[in-house]
């Protein structure tokens, strides 16, 4: 093999190239079509990192010039420097430095959407006033001439105080040389000094500057006179000196006087916009293309309902067919790996633990990946070309009745596939209380895992018979689909009416144009999420995977008869296992639902993956891996207590798919849960919440029926 | 300043002849495809003025876009951006409408 060149460059060399000589903070609204140009910049020389106690991701990307590493940060969308969500709230701590372990940008790189210059002007006016170097990116500037809009660059930077404005279109890379050039100059420019759109406030703030013992920006003086104290700015006010608060408050009182001051700003400020906008914007009559036309008809009620169906049932179709083909194959290869390895290593226990362990753990977490990324896939295009908000839009009202919000769908839906995406998906929700509701409720949908189970059960245990023009199977499954989606709803009406009660959030959702997706902007989003899920929720399923295999390898059962079949003297192993024994010792806890111990083992076993339990079942009844469904179906139903009678009975097993479309069998879900709320508190409310729930209705099946 | 702008857009809007009711309109009594300019907002709600950060203040045109089935929550654009409101919340904002749209 080559010797790798990384070894020959001096240390020194490395350190220098790892240490940027600047950061510059891509700032923007959230539809400015911020990700896209940052994907433009720095392509694929970009990672992920985390904020210390934050579940938002750290954008970082580089840009290389001969003798200078610049880094560029792309932030969470924010509409201003006042915070209104958890996401805005990041962004605006990372531009004024309050972000541990993140340095204060050198200089900001602000993106506005040239089709929507009344509100990015809002956010440039205030990021003006950090006094540090701007450049202004004005994108989609190709879609601003198609609807007719004219914008006059110059006079546009001269009403910026001289700040360089780039027109740029990210999806094509037209003007993106000249703003990456502008961007390498721009840390070592001053900051210009524009007329400020709000003397009275600009100069308020200079003079509490003036007053104060350490260097503290215009802005964030500023922020302090209009928000007040938030507690993230509180060290702002201790800057200030002894009579700093009592200077804060009247100048509060003269810029306000009784008007809440954001409503004055906002006044303010879009007055100043309007102002500046009819100086550097001519409008002509749109040039009505097909995304405007499809946008109007989208408008109408009947139509973008009926559209929004149609959208929701293709990627439905397509998560559940296209995936099946791949999930099938990984399945293969990961039997036959395994089989393999048994071939080489024998049989001891090193071999079981890299087949039946490592092997079968990966495989598991693989397995669920061609379904994660087609939904992921078809998420990132609906989000790119702005549908998205307008599901949500269209949805609101309904769930609305249930407690929840319109964004909320997205997540719910996908969660039929599997609620690790679904829990992703909560992240475009503001509203803190509405996103946990969401989280709580995506579990009860029934997953593409509780399949192969509901299966099973039906095909053993409910006879083929018409009911109607229907199938009796067919509408079992129908009504367990129909019960996890009411156990989903009642879920979040009883947390919202309950834990998360709190006042009613303004819907104020941005309606984005329809624009043609970016394939680039696709796969590297893509390729984030992709990696995010094996890594973070890979390692936990893994993980688990391989301590369910011990349970049941350890301890060596020394009474197997080599006359055994291979399956029963598996059968034999797990009786005498621990995970055996834990199926033994908490039978008279499931018993009341009719369940021996095999039957508890393996829902035990099935707790980090509920579909674990059908290979489980398998093997305690001694069948084995290579038995088709039909007869593991026959052992099941043949299956008796030691008196004779028989397990599995209808009782016991209404009960067993009722604990199974309840149950929060699925360590991975718990995981993306934690990463998400970033707290144990929610997983481990949800796990026992679900749990039960899944056992009084169980016990209810069993014993009522 | 802020005071003269908007008197000036009125006037403005006035010399176009519009048809100007300030009778205790609100946003959500707009029909689609109808414009108006928002006349005055209650601002006392702190919903109210995070819209308000969003562009929502007097002098602004406002147009309906569209609506979600039922008519709730409605559509509107303006300067070309797109925003949508729950009927409760359009209701906080008084508007002199200005056509009868097409």
């Amino acid at each position: 093999m080559a010797k790798t060149p990384v070894t020959r460059i001096p240390v020194t060399d490395i350190s220098v190239n790892r240490q940027p000589s600047a950061s510059i903070a891509v700032v923007g609204s959230p539809n400015s079509g911020k990700s896209t140009l940052f994907n433009r910049l720095t392509g694929l020389r970009q990672r992920i990192g985390n904020y210390p106690g934050v579940t938002v991701e750290k954008h970082i990307g580089t840009l290389k010039t001969d003798d200078q590493t610049i880094e560029l940060v792309d932030l969470p969308g924010t509409h201003g420097l006042s915070a209104h969500s958890y996401e805005e709230q990041i962004a605006i701590d990372v531009i004024f430095g309050r972000m541990e372990g993140t340095q204060p940008p050198d200089a900001i790189l602000a993106v506005v959407d040239a089709t929507n210059l009344y509100q990015g002007l809002y956010l440039v006016q205030q990021l003006l006033d950090l006094e540090r170097p701007v450049v202004v990116a004005l994108t989609m500037s190709d879609a601003a001439e198609t609807a007719g809009v004219t914008i006059d660059v110059g006079a546009l930077e001269a009403r910026l105080g001289g700040t360089k404005v780039c027109r740029v279109v990210a999806t094509t890379g037209q003007g993106i040389a000249e703003l990456r050039d502008a961007l390498v100059e721009l840390p070592g420019q001053g900051a210009v000094a524009p007329t400020p759109a709000w003397p009275e406030l600009t100069e308020a703030a200079r003079d509490l500057a003036d007053g104060a013992g350490v260097p503290l920006s215009v802005a964030e003086i500023e922020r302090l006179i209009i928000d007040g104290n938030t507690g993230a700015n509180e060290h702002v006010l201790e800057c200030l000196g002894p009579d700093g608060p009592a200077k804060v408050d009247k100048y509060r009182e003269e810029l306000f006087g009784y008007d809440p001051p954001l409503a004055r700003e906002a006044r303010v400020r879009y007055a100043w916009v309007r102002d500046v906008l009819q100086e550097v914007q001519q409008s002509a009559p749109p040039f009505y293309s097909w995304r405007t036309r499809l946008g109007a008809f989208l408008n109408r009620p009947i139509p973008g309902t009926i559209g929004l169906f149609l959208v929701m049932a293709v990627v439905f179709q397509a998560v559940f067919a296209w995936a099946t083909p791949i999930m099938d194959m990984i399945d293969d290869v990961t039997v036959s790996l395994g089989i393999a390895v048994t071939a080489q290593l024998g049989d001891g226990a090193l071999a079981s633990l890299v087949a039946d362990g490592v092997i079968a753990g990966v495989g598991s977490v693989v397995i669920f990946l061609p379904q994660i990324l087609i939904l992921f896939v078809f998420i990132i295009l609906l989000e790119d070309s702005g549908y998205l908000a307008r599901a949500a839009y269209l949805m609101d009202r309904a769930m609305r009745s249930v407690g929840l919000s319109g964004q909320s769908i997205i997540p719910m839906i996908s969660s039929f596939a599997c609620a690790v995406p679904g829990i992703m998906a909560t992240r475009v929700i503001p509203n803190r209380r509405d996103r946990i509701a969401t989280i709580l409720a995506a579990p009860f949908m029934t997953c593409s895992a509780r399949l192969p189970v509901y299966a099973l059960l039906i095909a053993a245990f409910v006879p083929q018979r018409d009911v109607g023009f229907l199938n009796l199977q067919g509408l079992v499954l129908f009504g367990l689909y129909m019960f996890g989606i009411t156990g989903g709803i009642l879920t979040a009406l009883l947390i919202r009416k309950t834990a998360l009660r709190g006042p009613k959030q303004p819907f104020a959702l941005m309606l984005p144009e329809f624009r043609r997706p970016n394939i680039r902007t696709v796969a590297i989003q893509l390729l984030g999420r992709a990696r995010v899920f094996l890594y973070r929720a890979g390692t936990v399923i893994f993980a688990v995977a391989v301590v369910v295999w011990a349970l049941a390898y350890f301890p060596r059962a020394d009474d197997i008869d080599p006359l055994m079949t291979e399956n029963e003297a598996a059968a034999t192993q797990l009786e005498q296992s621990w995970l055996g024994r834990a199926g033994k010792f908490v039978e008279p806890a499931f018993e009341p639902l009719g369940w021996d111990w095999r039957v508890s083992s393996a829902v035990i076993a099935g707790f980090p993956a509920r579909e674990v339990v059908v290979a489980v079942l398998g093997t305690v009844y001694a069948v084995g891996d290579d038995a088709d469904e039909a007869t593991l179906s026959e052992r099941l139903r043949s299956a008796t207590w030691p008196d004779g009678r028989p397990i599995f009975t209808l009782p016991m097993v209404i009960g067993l798919l009722i604990f199974y479309a309840c149950c929060l069998q699925c360590a991975a879900t718990l995981a993306v849960i934690r990463r998400e709320t970033n707290t144990w508190r929610w997983p481990v409310f949800a796990w026992a919440y679900m749990t039960t729930i899944g056992y009084v209705g169980a016990l209810l099946a069993f014993q009522l029926l | 300043m802020r005071i003269i702008i908007i008197f000036s857009i009125l006037r403005e809007l006035l010399q176009k002849q519009a048809v100007m009711e300030i009778n205790g309109k609100s946003l959500a009594s707009l029909k689609r495809g109808q414009k108006g300019i928002i006349a005055a907002v209650d601002a006392t709600d702190p919903q109210v003025q995070r819209l308000m950060t969003l562009g929502l203040v007097e002098g602004t045109e406002v147009e309906l876009a569209g609506a979600a089935l039922g008519g709730d929550p409605m559509e509107f654009r303006l300067f070309g951006c797109g925003i949508s409101l729950r009927q409760e919340q359009a209701r906080r904002f008084k508007v002199a409408s200005l056509d009868s749209g097409g």
